[in-house]
């Protein structure tokens, strides 16, 4: 069990990794701003509190692997492994910038904690598969985690690896779906409809499991369950907030793929100061913080 | 006219024989990846729903534990494999080159070479000689689209022999790797004895005493090396002497032996069963023009799709002939002399 004492400190530690969103995307002048909010939490409980790794041995054989498949979300990624101790805090600032080894996508290569490259969207899923199908052929105990998002379930590739996972009972994968209901053009249920999301799955041959994704009890709750799962790969559909923290961005799709301070967004502050806005309220929590708001 | 045969290359004997034996270069394939498993427990077999055509089943066979099928999704096919191969092991996936490389192509772009995966693509079927089936499972594009992305390396095996040694020879080169094979019988040109390296192009056969200069060197992957062969005895008879080259690794290209002949023999014609855009052809032309320009002529389909017929028939009405070989040999003799 964790503590409530633990709980607050991984939601302000999330809070900071929001900080550290606004701050690195405004450095970059583009990228992704809703997704990667509305996923601090997730990210938090995993590396924080659940996955089996070690920022000194990032290449451990034995550590857990987590697959980001919707790459375009690398800022929580990013500020997460820096946050863990992958790399400087400091380096967050060359997102995007030549020379980094934060690309625009992840890029597995030279940054350490990245399992694998992701942007076209759609092939995170199968990759995972592969490497839950070889890690059990092989008797490994470490898991396999798969970050996807919902708008990415429009890809046949991610459909094709929904049967295969179901077919070979990938009962050491776990799936966490970002389902913030938004995708670029608009709300996923205008642009191309996915419910019913849980009877998909479970007609897959799923364990399906639905929790509050900006509620990092119930994250960890939720991969705890899901190790108990037996003959059956879990898919947790995490419903989340996108811009999760920033009043002015939350359930905005138009927030989806720009960063603060590039235009002005309809309900936010003009675009000098938006990103101002975002941190004061990040800085101040703004009730944003769970265990206190209860 | 054996004697014009390289010896070290050890050819077969019977390689310009009416009667020589006819195998498809997929055979080896299966041969091949059974050693490979054998030699080593990390190789794993990959298959979209096509393990008999593609000689995937002896394999699965002897492995079945080993053996994944993947179903109708080539996409997913080798995502799954870039998977495996991020954590030790070295899949093989088998399709129709038509499906993959041909619609997994993002996919092994983004997750295989890029991420610098060892994955080996195997697209069977390849060519036009694929036949009856029509000109939606002819992939004559699959060496342009592979050769394109870096990290790739790109194999097209001249007979069935050189399909098992290649087989054999990527499981332990540590890359991304492509290897087209055809549906196809081809004569059976190689022997156990025929040397065999990735990026090693190979002389089969010179027109004139080693010493001397040939006329003009015929470089030919897959499918066509044997008609290479026979363009170069024909051309023999007509004083012409020919260096005929197995380049039976597209990527990476053996540079040297390529600009030796551009340098020894001044003219050069390239012939393969793909497209002529950013095939074979392309790839050498890009060395040749850029280090010892001399004349060529790329011999391959004209910016057209296939259609049904029989092997043969559609060999012969794209121009893949030895015909087509001895004139462009013709052709280039005379672009040389000007």
């Amino acid at each position: 069990m964790i503590s409530d004492h633990d709980i607050k400190q991984l939601e302000l530690k999330a809070n900071d990794i929001r900080k550290d969103i606004i701050e690195m995307l405004v450095a970059a002048g583009s990228g992704h701003s809703a997704g990667p909010l509305g996923m601090a939490d997730v990210f938090t409980a995993l590396y924080f509190n659940i996955l089996n790794i070690d920022p000194d041995k990032p290449e451990m054989d034995e550590r857990d692997r987590l697959v980001l498949s919707n790459g375009h979300i690398c800022p929580v990624l990013y500020a997460t492994l820096a946050r863990r101790g992958y790399f400087p805090v400091s380096e967050l600032k060359t997102l995007r910038k030549f020379g980094t080894r934060l690309q625009g996508h992840p890029h597995r290569g030279t940054l350490p904690g990245l399992e694998t490259t992701s942007g076209p969207l759609g092939s995170g899923l199968s990759q995972a598969c592969g490497m839950a199908y070889a890690g059990r052929m092989d008797g490994k105990k470490w898991w396999v985690y798969c970050l996807t998002s919902d708008a990415e379930h429009d890809a046949g590739n991610l459909w094709e690896a929904v049967l295969f996972a179901g077919k070979y009972k990938l009962n050491n994968l776990t799936v966490i779906i970002d389902r913030n209901n938004i995708q670029i053009d608009g709300f996923t249920e205008n642009i191309m409809p996915l419910e019913p999301l849980k009877d998909k799955y479970e007609a897959f041959g799923w364990h399906v499991i639905e929790i509050d994704g900006n509620n990092v009890q119930a994250v960890i709750d939720a991969c705890n369950a899901a190790k108990g799962i037996e003959n059956r790969p879990v898919v947790i559909i995490a419903h989340t907030i996108p811009g999760k923290g920033v009043d002015f961005m939350e359930n905005r799709f138009e927030w989806h793929g720009i960063p603060p301070n590039i235009q002005d967004v309809g309900g936010a502050p003009d675009k000098l100061h938006q990103a101002q806005e975002a941190l004061k309220e990040l800085r101040t929590l703004g009730g944003k913080i769970r265990s206190e708001h209860e | 006219m054996s004697d014009m045969l390289n010896q070290n290359a050890h050819l077969n004997p019977k390689v310009f024989d009416e009667d020589v034996e006819q195998v498809p270069s997929r055979n080896g394939f299966g041969e091949g990846l059974v050693l490979a498993g054998d030699e080593n427990p990390n190789v794993v077999g990959l298959c979209a729903d096509l393990t008999g055509s593609t000689k995937m089943q002896a394999f699965a066979d002897k492995f079945p534990d080993r053996f994944i099928q993947i179903g109708v999704a080539e996409q997913n096919l080798v995502t799954i494999a870039s998977g495996m191969a991020a954590v030790g092991k070295i899949p093989f996936t088998s399709s129709y080159a038509m499906f993959s490389p041909g619609r997994s192509w993002e996919q092994i772009r983004t997750t295989i070479c890029y991420n610098d995966r060892s994955v080996k693509i195997i697209g069977s079927h390849a060519g036009i000689s694929v036949g009856p089936d029509g000109a939606t499972h002819q992939a004559i594009e699959d060496i342009a689209i592979t050769r394109v992305l870096p990290n790739m390396v790109v194999i097209a095996p001249a007979d069935s022999i050189e399909a098992r040694k290649a087989t054999v020879a990527m499981a332990k080169n540590g890359k991304p790797t492509y290897m087209r094979l055809s549906r196809e019988k081809v004569p059976v040109i190689t022997t156990e004895s025929t040397p065999f390296e990735i990026g090693q192009a190979l002389v089969l056969y010179t027109g004139s005493d080693p010493e001397k200069k040939d006329d003009a060197a015929i470089i030919a992957c897959g499918t066509m090396v044997h008609r290479a062969l026979l363009a170069a005895k024909a051309l023999k008879e007509h004083k012409i002497s020919v260096r005929v080259i197995n380049c039976h690794t597209i990527k990476p290209l053996d540079k040297k032996t390529i600009l030796q002949a551009a340098e020894e023999c001044g003219a050069i014609v390239t012939v393969e069963e793909h497209q002529i855009y950013g095939g074979l052809g392309s790839a050498i032309a890009e060395v040749v023009s850029q280090n010892f320009p001399v004349p060529m002529k790329i011999i391959g389909v004209e910016d057209h799709f296939g259609e049904s017929g029989e092997p043969n028939e559609l060999l012969e009405k794209f121009g893949l002939t030895v015909d087509t070989i001895v004139k462009a040999v013709t052709q280039v003799l005379r672009m040389k002399e000007k």
